[in-house]
């Protein structure tokens, strides 16, 4: 279980404020929002590369509100994917293994099941920048499940892909989180992205979580017109 | 730019490539005047005549000893100084970066003369009464010039190499398990590599080829003080040009060397850095 309460804080000009969210073990919750609304912000916050002013994140039975990022359990895929341009595939995806302490070898037996459910047994040799954005997506997610965390935090992680590719790359989403079962929070302004992968959802606006629900209570019932509008939008984006 | 419809050749280009072709020429014009000095024979006879006199030796010897010291101890401070100027803000942070910059532009000889009067201080004068750290007219002295005058070329170099590092990387490796020091080590280090590297070696050459602090602060004592552009100082003052001649080609055959190593490894930089 993750449980936010009250989250608040402030980035320069722009707060975040009073976020309370409740997501259970296993769930994969989308959070909606247009561009400016908070949503990367937030993600920040929970792995630790925002400071939190106000409010509670506890993850599991753990309060991680003001503990380092690498001490959070969290893995995150950010927009751009963030590959370390002078390693490898296999470097990148084995980071976090080897900052644990593992050679490169028990790091790649480490995450063999990972490799193999993602097809990247063939790129581990290859640079980043020889990579595709599907590819790249991938080993970025690779990357952040390497130490399973308890909490997966995908910021819009098909909104660089192309069509197909993006179909292709939810799909796998949601069999890495159903196969490892950890927890997800992916945040988009895509609501056909949300009904691809959404347990429930909640929609961001402003910097404040409006509503929550499942997609399609969301939809049928909108908290109000900013929702309603968003969903609309969301649809045709 | 990209390729503009119209003329290739305008008045823009016509003026701009005309400075730098007039440019080029005179750094050239001065490098065939010490090569054509003399006939290449007997060019070549003066070199190796040089290289064989036991003074010139010492002196390249000391020279290479020295500015190798000196790179050490650039590199030693230039890096976390250069992430320290590139990462953090804080009060003060640019003046100390403009303080960080002020021996690029003070005159050397103002080096000499400041190094020279911090050392009849008292906290001078104690460094001095220690046997084994003098400095004033000692070789030591000119490892002291040779950092104090090529330091900031390095910091500004290494800070440079690491704006070029996207910060949101170190980040990202927090969240993958690091510690700060791990991140730095880890992502922030080998992407800033090519350009420290360039940086140091910007920096050598630099220390390689310092005289005015030199000469106010550890004097031209042959065979004690002696480095290769105080040999050229000295043959030239009693009339001996090939000599000096042949040390300056082989500072300019250094420097080319240099720069040949500065370009390669700041391609190496921009790939790496994106």
């Amino acid at each position: 279980m993750i449980r936010i309460s009250g989250l608040t804080f402030r980035a320069g000009d722009f707060s975040v404020r009073d976020v309370t969210l409740d997501v259970a073990t296993g769930e994969y919750f989308v959070i909606l929002g247009p561009n400016g609304s908070g949503k990367t912000l937030l993600i920040h916050c929970l792995c630790g590369l925002q400071r939190a002013d106000s409010g509670r994140i506890v993850i599991g039975d753990r309060d991680v509100t003001d503990a380092e990022p690498r001490r959070r359990r969290v893995g995150y895929v950010p927009q751009d994917y963030g590959l370390f341009p002078h390693l490898d595939v296999a470097r990148n995806v084995t980071f976090a293994l080897r900052a644990a302490g593992l050679s490169l070898a028990d790091a790649l037996r480490e995450v063999g099941p990972l490799v193999e459910t993602l097809h990247l047994g063939k790129l581990m040799g290859h640079a980043p920048p020889t990579l595709s954005g599907g590819e790249r997506q991938k080993v970025a997610l690779a990357r952040a499940m390497a130490l399973r965390p308890q909490l997966l935090l995908l910021d819009e992680p098909v909104s660089a892909l192309d069509g197909p590719t993006r179909a292709e790359v939810l799909q796998q989403l949601r069999q890495v989180q159903r196969q490892f079962a950890v927890t997800t929070i992916h945040v988009c302004h895509s609501i056909d992205e949300a009904e691809a992968v959404a347990d429930r959802a909640g929609v961001m606006i402003d910097g404040r979580l409006v509503q929550t629900g499942r997609l399609e209570e969301l939809i049928e019932n909108p908290a109000g017109p900013e929702v309603a509008r968003l969903l609309q939008v969301g649809r045709r984006a | 730019m990209p390729a503009v419809a119209g003329p290739r050749v305008h008045r823009v280009s016509v003026i701009t490539i005309a400075f730098l072709a007039a440019f080029v020429l005179g750094v050239l014009t001065l490098i065939a005047a010490d090569v054509f000095y003399r006939r290449p024979g007997v060019m070549l006879d003066a070199v190796l005549t040089a290289l064989r006199s036991p003074e010139i030796r010492y002196a390249i010897r000391l020279s290479l000893i020295t500015s190798g010291i000196t790179l050490f101890l650039v590199v030693c401070v230039s890096v976390p100084i250069g992430y320290a100027l590139s990462r953090y803000r804080f009060p003060g942070s640019v003046v100390l970066d403009a303080i960080v910059d002020l021996p690029i532009v003070l005159p050397p000889v103002v080096v000499g003369v400041s190094l020279l009067v911090f050392f009849r201080t008292a906290v001078g004068q104690g460094i001095e009464s220690v046997p084994w750290l003098r400095f004033v007219y000692e070789p030591k002295g000119i490892v002291l010039c040779q950092f104090v005058m090529s330091a900031s070329y390095g910091i500004r170099a290494s800070k440079a190499a690491f704006d070029g590092v996207d910060r949101r990387l170190e980040a990202l490796a927090l969240t993958l398990g690091c510690t700060h020091g791990q991140a730095f080590r880890w992502v922030a280090l080998p992407m800033a590599r090519g350009g420290l590297a360039a940086g140091a070696v910007m920096a050598w050459a630099r220390a390689v080829g310092i005289f005015g602090p030199l000469m106010v602060f550890t004097g031209a004592v042959r065979m004690k003080t002696e480095v290769m552009p105080t040999t050229v100082y000295l043959e030239l003052s009693i009339g001996q040009v090939e000599p000096a001649l042949a040390v300056s080609m082989l500072m300019l055959a250094i420097a080319m060397v240099a720069l040949v190593l500065i370009h390669a490894l700041g391609q190496a930089h921009r790939w790496w850095g994106t």
